[in-house]
């Protein structure tokens, strides 16, 4: 008797279950994996456009962007100048992958391996997903959301909750909080810490410092602690522009305030994703290839399917060289595939070099063990400065360059030679430093018993400025949503010199003269 | 592990989001609707697919830097001459070139290109608009058939049993027949077991007894059901009217007919007749052009190829009548001619035209345009009217003579579009009632 999962090209809902079975037997048993249960779920290609343009989730509220994004992609599949992908996979629990039913026999396992095991383990483990994500609760929050907004359609109009939806989106790259907050403190420590404060005080108290140091008489200190008082109850200096308009706008109704917190939510749960692009895919990728190879050396699969996963395999981690007609940037897959398979190497089979570079993985012995280390405690970021191998950089013979607008030239800044390393893996993992590539925009004043006048500074980091048409715009949804005019200066952090300044003044499109 | 199979949930999930972007953007569909459609030949100029809408319209914002200007670092894989200190000439188009705007987000100022159906295309193109005098329909002889029920017949399938009616028709049978009643029947065999028991009156039990086999041979002999009862419903075949037009295109292709003229003399054409396709299931284009003698032509030879000559309108008329009356009879098919031309015309020929013009084309058509086109850029100040046309002299004359006609100026492409929707603009109901009657007549 044959042990093949399937023979030909044709797939049924059992050959998929017994794909899923024997996967699951490699991924947990050989490769530990720990994993939300699996969802999976077969679309046809109309319902992948679906979920293409409301960003993957499987139910999201109506918006007129999801249908020109829907209309984009329409256009580009019609005319074959783009395939569809093979699979979507949702940060849930349970953890939902999408299939599309054209995939062949071993697309599916392919697929199932990619999405349901590797996605799946990194949504479970990894630190910033489990920091921000609740994968228990977004599916019952998109519903609501969906819900909520339908109604506010209903009650307030579709054309109002469009305006303030577009003026949301506009903001969602800076709807989110990046760094973890205080947690307000318990009732109980809150007393515990109260004692603590007294005890210390009566320990220190010296009648000494009463008599002998003079006290500042002083109208200037009381100005300036009002000042931080009132910056401190605001919160300023504040980065996320839609917490800090929820929070604080003074004209908005409540809808509006939830609608934005929807929008914000909803950009925090994508916040990690966006981090983790590259060990994301590179996470997934691995795990498939070890899982097909795996099938395919104990017999469950046949040669003909090996070589059609080697050609789609190929073909999704090919990384085209600068120069090429290709070229669309460093793909995520390639480097996080080859990233992954070196540091297996390294803890296998070291050179004397990766000794030095990588002493604490270096011939460890235990490749899945490092790898789920990994994949659990780093992003893009972190994870390139620390486990770029320098083998992998001539590999890739990445090298930098420096674009100056002041300079005639751009310069080549580092190649893949022992002066470059370092300065290729720190250029790198800043092209994955969300804190980079996003521009730093925050709120720092407002005078709410004054003319209520927002100033938000923009740092431009390395003096590259927003592109103005663009801020423009943007400007003009987040005074439409504050209510009074709205200053933004772009100051170079080196000097403190402010480079440029945007102003914008509300047109009352969003909230109603009458002070609604 | 669950499955789930997906593919049978409704589909047209985003249909909503679909119609709220083409609400959000459908002035500048529309815009690009009308320039798509300039490019296109006459005939296809319906079919919907692919415009583009310049990108800023329907663009998302958001804060994001700038392409150019300060310092930036690029990282590239495939390095394969360059050292530590080589200088790199910047390439052309600021930061664009090598690859080196890696652009991670993928978003390019490009237009922004999508596909409408080609409902969507012609309900944008033809918004607002009406077709005059869409009386004429014909029945003819090579179009379908529609079923209607109509009565019922003796004769049919099961399927079409109508039984309603089969019964009523039993029902009035036995009654008529005095078919015996089951409730009848009973009672008499109760009373002959009453009578039978009692042992009384032989002589009357003997008779009812005879009754009774009398009235049991009546009910077998009548049937419940007869066959004569039996209807089916019957269903007749109709043949489906269908309206079909034609649409005649005549220009002045002599010499002072410039490329421009021509240009916008198409783009009236291509507006006709999406207009019709909209109306009319069938859709014929007659091309006729004209300098001093008139003929027919496809449509490339008809926008192209050049001719000289003088000019005589009323040949082209006389080429219309031809093809009229070998091809497209009245009484078959809607007529729409418009015609285009500079206005020239030689002046002896200019009562010929006029004449035929109102006693033997108009007669027969459902409408009738003539489009004058000018050269760019002609513009008279105000007040100082340029010098009327010879053409446009005399159809002046007959317009004013309540000829059910429509005439036009048009100078600029832009002009087109609007001249257009003037003509055809949904008007209140009884203002064109006149020109309505002429043209059915």
């Amino acid at each position: 008797m044959s042990d093949l999962l399937f023979e030909g090209a044709d797939w049924r809902f059992d050959t998929i279950q017994r794909a899923h079975d024997a996967i699951e037997r490699v991924a947990l048993d050989e490769l530990g994996l720990n994993i939300y249960p699996n969802q999976i779920e077969v679309i046809s290609a109309e319902q992948m456009l679906d979920a293409y343009s409301s960003i993957g989730m499987p139910l999201f509220y109506k918006h007129w962007s999801f249908g020109k994004h829907f209309a984009r992609n329409e256009g580009l599949y019609r005319a074959g100048m783009q395939g569809l992908a093979y699979e979507i996979v949702i940060n849930s629990n349970p953890c939902i992958s999408y299939v599309m039913e054209e995939n062949t026999a071993t697309m599916q396992a392919l697929v199932i391996a990619h999405a349901a095991f590797g996605h799946n383990h990194f949504f479970k483990n990894n630190y910033l997903f489990q920091q921000w994500t609740d994968a228990n609760g977004i599916l019952d929050y998109l519903e609501f959301a969906k819900k909520y907004v339908a109604e506010c359609e209903e009650k307030y109009g579709e054309a109002a909750v469009e305006r303030l939806l577009d003026a949301a989106h506009a903001l969602m790259n800076h709807g989110v909080h990046r760094y973890p907050r205080k947690r307000p403190a318990d009732l109980r420590s809150e007393e515990r810490r109260e004692r603590e404060r007294r005890i210390h005080e009566e320990r220190i108290y010296n009648d000494l410092w009463r008599r002998t140091v003079p006290v500042k008489s002083g109208r200037a200190r009381e100005d300036h602690s009002a000042e931080e008082r009132r910056r401190a109850l605001l919160q300023l200096p504040q980065e996320n522009l839609l917490y800090f308009l929820e929070k604080t706008a003074p004209r908005l109704q409540p809808w509006q305030r939830e609608v934005l917190r929807i929008v914000r939510q909803i950009a925090q749960y994508f916040y990690p994703q966006g981090q983790t692009k590259l060990m994301n895919e590179g996470c997934a990728t691995w795990v498939h290839y070890q899982i097909m190879t795996r099938l395919h050396e104990t017999g469950r699969i046949s040669d003909g399917a090996w070589l059609e996963f080697l050609h789609s395999h190929t073909s999704v981690v090919f990384q085209p060289e600068f120069d090429d007609r290709r070229y669309s940037g460093i793909n995520p897959y390639a480097l996080g595939f080859a990233m992954m398979n070196d540091i297996a190497r390294i803890c296998t089979d070291p050179t004397e070099e990766d000794r030095t570079w990588f002493p604490a993985v270096a011939g460890c012995g235990d490749p899945v063990g490092t790898l789920r280390y990994i994949w659990a405690n780093f992003r893009d970021e972190s994870f390139i400065l620390q486990y770029l191998s320098p083998r992998l950089i001539r590999q890739f013979r990445i090298f930098s360059v420096i674009d100056d607008a002041n300079e005639p030239e751009l310069v080549v800044r580092a190649i893949h030679d022992e002066r470059g390393y370092r300065r290729i893996q720190q250029g790198l993992a800043r092209q994955y430093d969300v804190a980079w590539t996003t521009p730093d925009i925050q709120v720092v004043d407002v005078n709410l018993a004054g003319d209520r006048r927002l100033i938000l500074h923009h740092r431009a980091l390395n003096r590259v400025l927003l592109d103005e048409t663009e801020a423009r715009l943007v400007l003009q949804h987040l005074a439409d949503l504050w209510g009074y005019d709205v200053l933004l200066k772009e100051i170079d952090p080196a000097s403190e010199a402010v480079l440029k300044e945007h102003a914008a003044s509300p047109r009352g499109t969003i909230l109603r003269p009458d002070g609604g | 592990m669950h499955i789930i199979d997906r593919r049978l949930n409704p589909g047209g999930k985003s249909l909503a989001n679909r119609q709220r972007f083409m609400r959000r953007a459908k002035s500048l569909i529309r815009k690009a609707v009308h320039e798509a459609s300039a490019k296109r030949s006459i005939k296809d100029a319906d079919q919907g697919g692919e415009v583009s809408l310049p990108s800023q319209g329907v663009s998302e914002p958001s804060f994001r830097r700038a392409r150019s200007g300060g310092i930036r670092e690029h990282l590239l894989p495939g390095n394969k001459e360059y050292i530590q200190g080589d200088t790199i000439p910047r390439p052309d188009g600021g930061g664009r070139g090598r690859g080196s705007e890696g652009s991670p987000d993928g978003e390019g100022q490009d237009d922004f290109r999508f596909a409408l159906s080609h409902d969507e295309f012609v309900d944008l193109f033809l918004e607002d608009l009406e077709l005059p005098n869409l009386a004429k329909r014909r029945v003819t002889s090579t179009e379908s058939v529609s079923w209607h029920r109509a009565g019922y017949s003796v004769s049919g399938s099961p399927a079409n049993l109508a039984l309603m009616r089969t019964i009523r028709n039993s029902l009035s049978r036995r009654i008529a027949l005095r078919r015996p009643k089951s409730e009848d029947l009973q009672a008499l065999r109760e009373e002959i077991d009453a009578l039978e028991e009692s042992g009384a009156d032989p002589e009357e039990v003997a008779e009812l007894r005879a009754e009774l086999e009398r009235k049991l041979r009546r009910s077998t002999v009548i049937p419940y059901i007869d066959p004569l009862d039996v209807r089916y419903k019957r269903f007749e075949a109709r043949p489906k009217p269908i309206a079909q037009a034609v649409m005649f295109c005549l220009m002045d292709v002599s010499g002072s007919m410039t490329e421009h003229m021509k240009d916008l003399a198409k783009r009236f054409y291509i507006l006709l007749y999406i207009f019709l396709r909209r109306r009319y299931k069938h859709v014929d284009v007659v091309f006729i052009r004209h300098t001093h003698h008139a003929q027919e032509v496809d449509e490339d030879t008809f926008f192209h190829s050049p001719e000289t000559g003088g000019t005589v309108v009323s040949t082209a008329l006389e080429e219309m009548r031809r093809v009229v009356k070998e091809r497209y009879s009245p009484d078959d098919w809607n007529i729409y001619a418009a015609q285009a031309s500079d206005g020239d015309n030689t002046s002896s020929d200019n009562e010929r035209t006029a004449n035929l013009l109102s006693n033997e084309i108009l007669p027969v058509c459902q409408y009738y345009a003539y489009l004058e086109v000018g050269r760019e850029g002609e513009h008279f100040p105000p007040g100082f009217a340029r010098r009327d046309s010879d053409l446009w002299h005399t159809y002046s004359i007959l317009v004013r003579a309540g000829a059910p006609m429509a005439m036009r100026k048009v100078n600029h492409r832009r002009d087109i579009y609007p001249v257009f929707r003037e003509l055809f603009a949904r008007k209140p109901a009884g203002a064109d009632a006149k020109r309505e009657r002429a043209g059915v007549s």
